[in-house]
């Protein structure tokens, strides 16, 4: 019973949180379309009904979110990171942690693992992802599909996490990474195709929405309060801004290699 | 039993989209942590709610938000006036992100930050007012980078020079920004793109490109949530010139 009111009690959390974020938007709409426009809004009764849809959508797939995907999400960050898990015997490892000392990146295998899979499966499940995809099934012109979209911004999440995590072990300040990583997205935009770019670029938003960053944050601080030298506070952040930049360079790629195909089968 | 046929169809591809996710926690918790799931009532109770909310969310998606945004793009477009559509965009990203939660948060934590660290006075009103400025601030920005990117699908304008201009300015600004703000500024790029205002937005910017003569869905439509990630982070570092250097 005390389980069910809990329910209850998240559900209505959530309803609240998802009605504050849909009230400006339904004001904005409201002022301009009487003011402005002066126009009533086409299929009136099927966009209210949608709405109610859209808000109640969203809270219940929220609570589900924090019923089951955050709490086992972190619980294997905890346990994956944890110093007696990772030395699992091997005295040497067990010892450089407790002297707080550079510990080998390599004994996080199983992490990367993990950040690869969490990232690129919470990208797949990602709403807002979900949302731009269908609009790219919609228009598209063939250049690019919805699950080719949807895969290559999830491969860019996924390898970005890695990347992060290997950053949060090795201890590489976060800004020369981001440094190299803009310069490096640069260059791939002025080489890439024209038509792409600004769905590419959209996509770096997206990906950093409901389900991705509670897991990555859980994951960001795990690893920095447990690995020897970092500080939760410093280090524990930044997986997002990793995970916002290589679904870009992912999809510019995406596109290259798909142009790149087609040039060559026309040539043979 | 057409309508049945497609709801089931829709229910499926939704499952689809969540099964990675739980194929993931599920081999990890076997394979690796290899101890039994310590709630299962309680994540069997999640993993039907996820589905569910899912499965409302994309009906609404296509019923309501995707129509809400063509159909003001559409008589904007039919209307004919430019600033009329450029204040809408700018009210529009403005009002989202100040009363987005995650930005109230966020801001709230820099001025604590701030306040922690002497770059503004310990006091509650000095701190408030700290947070307040910095909320507005990002409002502004995504109200400012939605209108300049309705103005650049209306005029057709390549996105790559808004990015480069953009990315060239932030580099610049980190350069000269105070150093506790950085961390911040970059965070504040992500939070302004909530999952109700991506597909309004994005439904917007391709509706506009579809209505205005000359102008391509793929390379024109897209761009909106692009600038509106990029200008905050901007916007952030020079109010951290600004609010911080002050004191």
């Amino acid at each position: 019973m005390s389980q069910e009111t809990g329910l209850l009690e998240l559900l209505q959390a959530s309803l609240k949180s998802t009605l504050v974020d849909i009230a400006p938007i339904l004001l904005v709409l409201l002022f301009f379309q009487a003011i402005i426009l002066r126009k009533k809004i086409p299929h009136l009764k099927q966009i209210l009904f949608g709405l109610i849809l859209v808000v109640f959508g969203l809270a219940i797939f929220i609570v589900g979110l924090q019923e089951c995907v955050f709490p086992i999400g972190s619980r294997m960050a905890e346990q994956l990171t944890d110093p007696q898990f990772l030395a699992n015997g091997n005295e040497e490892i067990a010892r450089s942690f407790l002297s707080s000392t550079q510990v080998p990146p390599s004994i996080y295998f199983w992490t990367y693992l993990f950040a690869f899979m969490i990232g690129f499966s919470t990208t797949l499940a990602e709403p807002a992802l979900i949302a731009v995809s269908i609009k790219v099934r919609e228009i598209s012109t063939g250049a690019v599909s919805e699950w080719g979209l949807r895969i290559a911004v999830a491969l860019g999440v996924g390898f970005g996490v890695v990347l992060g995590v290997y950053r949060i072990v090795t201890g590489i300040p976060l800004h020369i990474c981001m440094a190299f990583g803009y310069l490096f997205l640069i260059i791939q935009t002025i080489f890439a195709p024209k038509s792409i770019i600004p769905l590419a670029y959209d996509t770096g938003g997206v990906t950093t929405s409901t389900v991705t960053v509670p897991v990555l944050a859980a994951l960001g601080i795990g690893l920095a309060s447990n690995v020897p030298g970092r500080s939760p506070i410093m280090d524990g952040f930044g997986l997002i801004a990793f995970a916002s930049l290589f679904p870009i360079i992912a999809v510019l790629a995406y596109a290259m290699i798909g142009k790149w195909l087609d040039s060559r089968n026309q040539k043979s | 039993m057409v309508i049945l046929r497609v709801l089931f169809n829709r229910f499926l591809s939704v499952i689809l989209d969540i099964l990675p996710l739980l194929l993931v926690i599920f081999i990890f918790q076997t394979f690796v942590i290899q101890k039994p799931f310590p709630h299962l009532e309680q994540t069997i109770v999640g993993i039907v709610l996820v589905l569910i909310g899912l499965f409302l969310f994309i009906m609404g998606l296509e019923s309501a938000l995707f129509p809400l945004g063509e159909g003001i793009a559409d008589q904007f477009a039919q209307k004919g006036n430019v600033f009329w559509l450029l204040l809408f965009g700018f009210t529009m990203g403005f009002s989202t992100t100040l009363a987005e939660p995650a930005l109230t948060i966020i801001a709230g934590k820099a001025g604590q930050l701030a306040a922690d660290s002497g770059s503004i006075q310990a006091n509650d009103s000095t701190i408030s007012d700290f947070v307040y400025g910095l909320r507005v601030t990002v409002a502004v920005s995504v109200g400012l980078a939605t209108a300049i990117g309705v103005l650049r699908i209306i005029k057709g304008w390549p996105l790559i020079w808004f990015i480069l201009s953009g990315y060239g300015l932030i580099v610049l600004a980190t350069y000269f920004a105070p150093e506790q703000i950085i961390g911040i500024a970059y965070d504040s790029g992500g939070i302004t793109t909530s999952t109700i205002t991506v597909p309004l937005v994005t439904a917007l910017g391709i509706g506009l490109a579809v209505a205005i003569k000359g102008r391509n869905p793929m390379s024109d439509g897209f761009g909106l949530i692009a600038l509106a990630s990029l200008t905050p982070i901007l916007f952030v570092l020079l109010y951290g010139m600004v609010a911080l250097e002050v004191s």
